[in-house]
């Protein structure tokens, strides 16, 4: 009686014991046709591979590839992984995606692609960009999203800083707090999942001091909470207090104090496994910044290019090569660059300048090197 | 005995004063009863009347119709949008016509729901007149629909034929085609509000019925290695939450893929939902098929007719109509959850108001009007589609011979 | 004459039956196909799972859970701060989920059979009442619902230097709900014992002698002597732990908060009513359908007899009709249990917001979702047990 599922059972073990030898075996040969690269970056590589159930570390192919770029090319638009809803960064304007992160991925869509619109923007959630970069479902993730270690690891490859922040606290004018001590035994609103909320933690638990948290996983909770009063204080990046501000029924009845107690550099990523990706996008982060340093801008940029300064020719692809050639791009991708989106200043400005589009913050730690500000890039050589 | 003459009409219903005395005063504790209720009704609806129409300001939901309709769908391509309406108003008019007087107030109310649109205050930018006549102009095509509908040629069959057709149709509108000059592709990043929940439901029900029924049939099968699979697919599936499932499709989805694949959003939503429904398809057909009673299969048998025809000729369609009403029970069950979709980044109704209300600063003591919109969209729909089964059910003469 | 034996066919006509048309041989074949395109589609996945993970340094294994959190949890039933482990915060959301699944599964049954009832009412303005809140109810989304509770009714109480102040004292503002709540004291745990041993001792006399009752007749007072012995053993923890076992936490508002006492966020209040109002609704319409399915004859033969309405319900109806309530009964406790992961969205710290904030933290994407998705997979299991057992209890024994 027991026979027939007996036998039953038998056949499936045997059938998946082999087909468990054949896949352990050779997955590069049966797999997808790019190489497998290994983690660009290099760290703990060795948790990585050890813990891949089954899976011996293979022999490496040479981390070469390009398999992004070839995407991008074929699919004819960059995915932009970044967000709508944080006014100055990434948001919606007349239905059309704008923002500092925004116009960071049409600079390399206008390297790459040619043409600066053709991004296709997806927004993500905080819970959701870590993922949507280890999948490779974005080719690029300009989102305000701080370039940390355990990041670097996991998620993908970090490119260039391109904006440098701290994270501070917003209060109600009249709550009469000035500093972190005041706030002993506060309720403090926080996004969830976010390099804010462990600081949070940190920085209260280093100076003994204790806070009641409140979590929620999307900004606009948040924001909306502490307006509500639900929260005495809310916590956040200092570029994203400022944005969020703007957006109050009352500005003026917030203050957003003049406390630091982190580093958050904010930086573009790509998905690691592909160091041609991660080459370009860091070269036209390069070129935005150096741009700005020769003062090449977007209503110069044509005139620029026969510019006595042989570094701006270089820039521009008039002559040389600044290893556009190794990289896949045409001479005058930079020169594409700057006549789309401008140079690092001008995107800056265009959204949080003087006459900026969602808001006014001083460029402060984000000014040029030359200017006492921490914006520098490698040259374009 | 005398027999009677007369024909005995029914007793008369009682005058309003007795009725009262039966119904609301027929003891002292239901007097009781009465009076408190009667005063809590007077307080509730006095507050929320007061609140209505003195204290809330419903600019959040006038102000933006189009948003809360298709979302960011490109205003240029929107004429797609108006056939696949014109489609729906032509198909809903045709089931009436076919139908009868069981779809006669949901069709009525599809109307009334189309004059809240060409009636919507708005201004003029923002709903041209354009549209609030071709919103009239469906009403029209509805009756249109509705004549046609009662022509001979239109049988049930040839309808649900149609309806599907109907759906393909929408989508490949709605999402153009990769070249074509007249239809260029919309990212479905794009597509959001009622069209994207509504394209959830229906196709979350349209594309789950035949794995429910095929995992039904798993579980009831005779191969232990097919029914275990399919209990313990069903068994998990039923198991977890629904947001649970989406996050998986979502987050992970991609992993078990090649990386070259590539996943749109809304189909990982529609995947999620589609196994979340299948699994409870499959259960409530499981009870249809246990119903159908083992007479029939055995008759059927003994006239010749093998396992398969058995089954798609004599079980299948006995147990699919007795199967009808938890189904459509299902479907109001799913439309409702698609407002969980907005967990990963799809842009349903709710979605749209939520974000709707983040971006704008002046709308910031409004949660309230938008919420009890978005609610009152979903009851509308969910009460008109209960309603609508259970017409359907006494027309289709389920629990009939 | 003998009759002459009748000569049968030979036995080895099966054996004639063409070999792929044979069923037995055509059923393993079946098996065996479709075990095969089953196991061979998982491998696949789980291949691609492992390439995609080795390309991009994803890890896949467990160890992350004995690395600190580093996270702060707004509310949790056991002491937790941000330096304990991943795997300490689920089990704190775990203990979150289960609270507020509890209390919701207490209360909505409480409410829906109350609705349920209320809905069969002769009264026609309670019977309408009822149908008005059941179909609302049943017919918006439960997430709406959520929201609506959370923003629209208690982030909008007054805000914490204007509480609405109850006697108790209770405070009620946007920040939550403020309760006087006892303590246990240094000295009390004595008296703890002695409760617990006074309710085990209480229950175990109450089962013999309600027994002893059944099966001699008389009477033992046994609810009289087990209330003494709960007392008795009570009172003996009492004077054991000096007297003082017992204080009062009062709330205070020390800075921006109230302390002390006991605290219930509005994220849960919200989570909680909306549970409730939202899972009451289906249960009364459970309820309902459970009290039509009994026979009306049932009520008439019970009123015949004597029975008031009060004592037909509780002696006839109900037993009736619990046995077609519980089981639908049961699916609705277990649709609430997984409905409270909705808590994500308006910032309640259960099982599930607990896993997201890990994913965003710790990068271990699908590890994280298999771990939230097998609690809620063992509690749905678990209590399809406890009705498929009640089930089997209770079921008719058909002719």
């Amino acid at each position: 009686m027991l026979r027939k599922p007996l036998f039953v059972l038998i056949s499936i073990l045997i059938l998946s014991m082999a087909l468990a030898a054949c896949s352990g075996a050779a997955p590069t040969a049966a797999g997808p046709t790019e190489e497998a690269a290994p983690p660009d970056t290099g760290a703990t590589t060795t948790e990585a591979v050890g813990e891949a159930p089954g899976g011996e570390p293979e022999a490496q192919p040479p981390a070469a590839s390009g398999q992004i770029v070839e995407r991008v090319r074929s699919r004819g638009t960059l995915v932009c992984g970044s967000r709508t809803d944080l006014a100055g960064f990434g948001y919606l304007k007349d239905n059309r995606n704008v923002g500092f992160d925004v116009d960071l991925c049409r600079a390399v869509a206008a390297a790459v692609l040619g043409d600066p619109e053709a991004v296709e923007v997806v927004n993500l959630s905080a819970a959701e960009r870590g993922p949507a970069l280890q999948t490779g479902e974005v080719d690029i993730l300009s989102r305000n999203t701080t370039w940390s270690t355990v990041r670097d690891a996991q998620w993908g490859n970090f490119t260039w800083i391109m904006f440098y922040d701290g994270q501070g606290f917003i209060v109600p004018a009249d709550s009469g707090i000035t500093s972190i001590e005041d706030m002993d035994g506060a309720t403090i609103c926080v996004t969830s999942g976010t390099t804010t909320e462990l600081n949070l933690a940190d920085a209260f638990r280093q100076r003994g001091l204790d806070f009641e948290p409140v979590t929620f996983e999307d900004t606009a909770s948040v924001y909306g909470a502490y307006e509500e009063g639900r929260c005495d204080v809310a916590t956040s990046d200092l570029s994203q207090l400022a944005s969020v501000r703007s957006g109050f029924a009352d500005p003026e009845a917030h203050v957003i104090l003049d406390i630091t107690i982190s580093k958050e550099p904010l930086t573009p990523a790509v998905p690691s496994g592909d160091d041609v990706w991660f080459d370009i996008v860091k070269s036209v982060m390069f070129g935005l910044i150096n741009a700005e340093e020769y003062g090449v801008t977007q209503a110069n940029v044509e005139e620029m290019k026969n510019s006595d300064n042989v570094e701006v020719r270089r820039l521009l692809g008039t002559e040389g090569d600044w290893g556009q050639s190794d990289l896949g791009l045409d001479p005058d991708a930079m020169a594409r660059v700057i006549a789309a989106v401008g140079n690092y200043g001008e995107i800056y400005d265009r959204y949080m300048g003087p006459n900026g589009d969602a808001f006014t913050l001083d460029r402060g730690l984000n000014r040029l090197w030359t200017e006492g500000g921490l914006i520098y890039a490698p040259p374009l050589r | 005995m005398a027999t009677r003459s007369e024909i005995l009409l029914p007793p008369a219903p009682p005058r309003p004063i007795v009725w009262l005395r039966q119904n609301l005063f027929s003891s002292p504790f239901n007097s009781l009863l009465t009076v408190l209720s009667l005063a809590f009704i007077i307080w509730i609806l006095n507050a929320a009347l007061r609140w209505v129409l003195l204290q809330a300001d419903w600019s959040i939901v006038f102000n933006h119709p189009l948003l809360y309709a298709v979302g960011q769908y490109p205003r240029e391509a929107l004429w797609r949008v108006g056939i696949n309406l014109t489609l729906l108003s032509l198909l809903i008019g045709a089931s009436w016509g076919c139908l009868g007087r069981a779809l006669r107030l949901f069709s009525l109310l599809y109307a009334a729901m189309l004059a809240v649109g060409i009636l919507w205050p708005a201004q003029f930018e923002t709903l041209t007149l354009t549209m609030r006549l071709a919103l009239a102009a469906n009403i029209g095509v509805m009756g249109l629909g509705y004549l046609a509908g009662r022509r001979p040629f239109v049988t049930g069959r040839r309808l649900v034929l149609s309806w599907l057709a109907a759906l393909a149709i929408a989508l490949v509108l709605l999402s153009g085609i990769p070249g074509a000059p007249l239809l260029p592709l919309v990212p479905t990043g794009l597509w959001g509000g009622l069209m994207v929940t509504l394209i959830l439901a229906v196709g979350g029900i349209v594309l789950s019925f035949p794995f429910g029924v095929l995992l039904a049939l798993g579980r009831r099968s005779s191969l232990p290695v097919v029914s275990i699979f399919s209990t313990i697919f069903i068994e998990i599936v039923r198991g977890v939450p629904l947001i649970g499932i989406l996050f998986l499709a979502s987050l992970i989805l991609p992993l078990f893929f090649p990386p070259d694949v590539r996943f749109d959003r809304l189909l990982r939503a529609l995947a999620g939902l589609t196994v979340f429904s299948a699994a409870y398809t499959a259960e409530n057909v499981r009870g249809g098929l246990a119903a159908v009673p083992r007479g029939q299969e055995e008759a059927a048998m003994a006239l010749g007719l093998n396992r398969y025809q058995v089954l798609t000729l004599i079980v299948l369609p006995q147990a699919l109509r007795i199967v009808i009403p938890p189904i459509m029970g299902q479907f109001v069950s799913l439309f409702k959850d698609t407002t969980l979709v907005s967990g990963i980044a799809v842009l349903e109704l709710l979605a749209v108001g939520r974000s709707v209300l983040g971006a704008n600063p002046e709308y910031v003591d409004q949660q309230a009007e938008m919420l009890l919109f978005v609610a009152a969209v979903f009851w509308f729909f969910s009460y008109l589609m209960s309603y609508a089964s259970q017409r359907l059910e006494t027309a289709l003469g389920v629990g009939e011979r | 004459m003998t009759a002459e034996q009748p000569t049968y066919p030979p036995v080895s006509l099966r054996s004639q039956i063409p070999f792929w048309r044979d069923e037995r041989v055509l059923r393993i074949l079946a098996q065996v196909v479709s075990a095969i395109l089953i196991t061979g589609f998982v491998v696949w996945m789980v291949r691609n799972v492992i390439i995609t993970a080795q390309q991009r340094g994803l890890s896949l294994g467990f160890r992350f859970l004995t690395q600190s959190a580093g996270f702060p949890i707004g509310e949790s039933l056991i002491p937790y701060d941000p330096s304990m482990s991943f795997a300490y915060a689920f089990f704190v959301g775990v203990l979150n989920t289960l609270y507020v699944s509890s209390l919701g599964i207490i209360f909505a049954t409480i409410l829906g059979v109350f609705a349920g009832i209320a809905r069969l009412s002769s009264n026609w303005l309670v019977s309408k009442l009822a149908q008005v809140y059941i179909e609302v109810h049943r017919n918006i989304p439960l997430l709406v619902l959520l929201y609506l509770w959370h923003s629209a009714v208690f982030l909008q109480l007054p805000r914490v230097q204007e509480s609405i102040v109850w006697p108790g004292p209770v405070y009620l503002n946007q920040r939550g709900l403020y309760m006087t709540w006892p303590r246990l004291t240094e000295t009390g745990q004595p008296f703890v014992i002695g409760f617990a041993a006074g309710l085990i001792l209480a229950a175990v006399v109450w089962v013999l002698l309600s027994r002893l009752q059944t099966a001699r007749g008389g009477n033992t007072h046994y609810v009289l002597i087990s209330l003494v012995v709960l007392a008795v053993c009570t009172a003996a923890g009492w004077i054991i732990s000096g007297g003082n076992p017992i204080a009062l936490d009062v709330p205070e508002l020390r800075g921006f908060n109230f302390r002390g006492g006991m605290h219930l966020s509005p994220e849960f209040a919200a989570l909680l009513v909306g549970l409730v109002t939202y899972t009451s609704a289906f249960i009364a319409d459970v309820v309902r359908a459970g009290i039509q399915a009994v026979p009306r004859g049932q009520v008439e033969a019970a009123r015949a007899l004597g029975l008031n309405y009060r004592q037909a319900l509780s002696l006839v109806i109900m037993p009736q009709a619990l046995r077609v309530i519980i089981p639908p009964l049961i699916s609705q406790y277990l649709n609430l249990t997984k409905n409270s992961s909705l808590a994500a969205f308006i910032g309640f710290t259960e099982l599930f917001f607990i896993g997201k904030t890990t994913i965003n933290q710790a990068g271990r994407a699908l590890q994280v979702i298999l771990l939230v998705m097998a609690v809620y997979l063992v509690i749905s299991l678990f209590t399809s047990l406890i009705m498929n057992l009640y089930n089997r209890r209770v079921q008719f024994v058909e002719r």
